[in-house]
């Protein structure tokens, strides 16, 4: 009984907070001095049509240097716990409609992800939305092969060279241009071509990479090898 | 007003996500309730960053280059929410191999059979 009353008056509670940012809600017109400095830097200095992805990559970069390492920690968490987790499950191996499909779809969506990760400055996408769709495509096959073999070891080695890379990068930008991460190290090219905006791609497609392998590992361990 | 519509379903889906969290026995339900709170934080953020009338950040044939100022909506709250999406993800992938470990030593997934913590 108490604790029901507990939950009530937490969740009025939670209500109480977010009613005045309801009814004080109004629909801003403009982009306020930061965002349009944002807008106009990441088509002017930067040559990135998706200002997202310069936000990313480039102003708060050091941010996502920092999400990349929360979801390596995540990576290693998982496999600290889950270690030598080696039970014998019931592997039911799976429809043929399943394993032809798959056959087909994978490789198709491997391309796909690698697409929108090289492509995460000129579209809607990125490194992470193009590493997650690579994982969805492990486990496609995980699901469709029951005794498909995923290398860790490749894996492995997939995740540290980004991440290295990826570092490494950001230190190039401090030592030859004005600070960390910095994409000026490359030319910036013709706005709106693949091979453009400076160290971006770049970046963005180790970003990919990385978050591609950490994922994989993450489905590799959890299937419990 | 879209945006305001859609900060009502985020605080509904948060405060969904909180109560499931605080009145659910199962581990594996607990989680789920994050998962939905999580989810209502994304689409407050997102709403917030709405602009009327203007389009996504992304310079391209629908938003002119030359006043793109003018034209598109703020691209710091997406770029949260993506950060935001990823992490939930990460705590998400632990939580759930947390209780995996903890089912093994003790074959339950009711909270009311994880004591140890309790005061």
């Amino acid at each position: 009984m108490i604790k029901n009353i507990a939950v009530l008056l937490a969740v009025a509670g939670l209500l109480m907070i977010f009613l005045p940012v309801i009814s004080g809600f109004q629909e801003r017109e403009n982009l306020n001095e930061l965002a349009a400095d944002y807008v106009d830097g990441s088509i002017h200095d930067l040559g990135t049509p998706n200002v997202v992805t310069s936000v990313i990559v480039t102003y708060r970069g050091l941010d996502t240097l920092g999400e990349v390492t929360v979801l390596f920690l995540a990576t290693v968490g998982v496999g600290l716990l889950l270690k030598g987790r080696k039970e014998d499950m019931l592997r039911i191996s799976s429809s043929e409609l399943l394993e032809t499909t798959s056959s087909v779809l994978v490789a198709m969506i491997m391309i796909l992800g690698v697409y929108i990760f090289t492509h995460g400055h000129l579209t809607p996408g990125g490194g992470f939305q193009g590493g997650v769709v690579i994982a969805s495509g492990f486990l496609l096959l995980m699901l469709s092969n029951v005794n498909a073999k995923i290398s860790h070891s490749i894996m492995n080695f997939v995740e540290s060279f980004s991440g290295v890379a990826y570092v490494g990068i950001g230190v190039a930008g401090m030592v030859l241009t004005i600070g960390f991460l910095n994409p000026g190290i490359l030319p910036l090219g013709q706005f709106g071509d693949l091979f453009s905006a400076g160290a971006i791609p770049v970046i963005y497609s180790l970003i990919g990479l990385k978050v591609g392998s950490e994922l994989t590992s993450i489905l590799v361990t959890m299937r419990g090898e | 007003m879209i945006s305001l519509y859609t900060l009502i379903l985020g605080v509904a889906l948060l405060i969904i996500g909180f109560y499931a969290m605080l009145t659910r026995k199962n581990l594996i339900k607990i989680v789920i309730g994050f998962s939905i709170a999580d989810t209502g934080t994304h689409i407050i953020i997102v709403s917030l960053g709405y602009l009327r009338g203007k389009t996504a950040p992304i310079i391209d044939g629908a938003v002119n280059a030359v006043n793109a100022v003018q034209e598109v909506v703020d691209p710091i709250p997406s770029a949260l929410v993506l950060t935001a999406i990823v992490i939930g993800l990460a705590v998400t992938a632990v939580m759930l191999s947390f209780i995996v470990e903890m089912y093994k030593k003790n074959k339950s997934l009711s909270i009311d059979d994880y004591q140890e913590l309790k005061w």
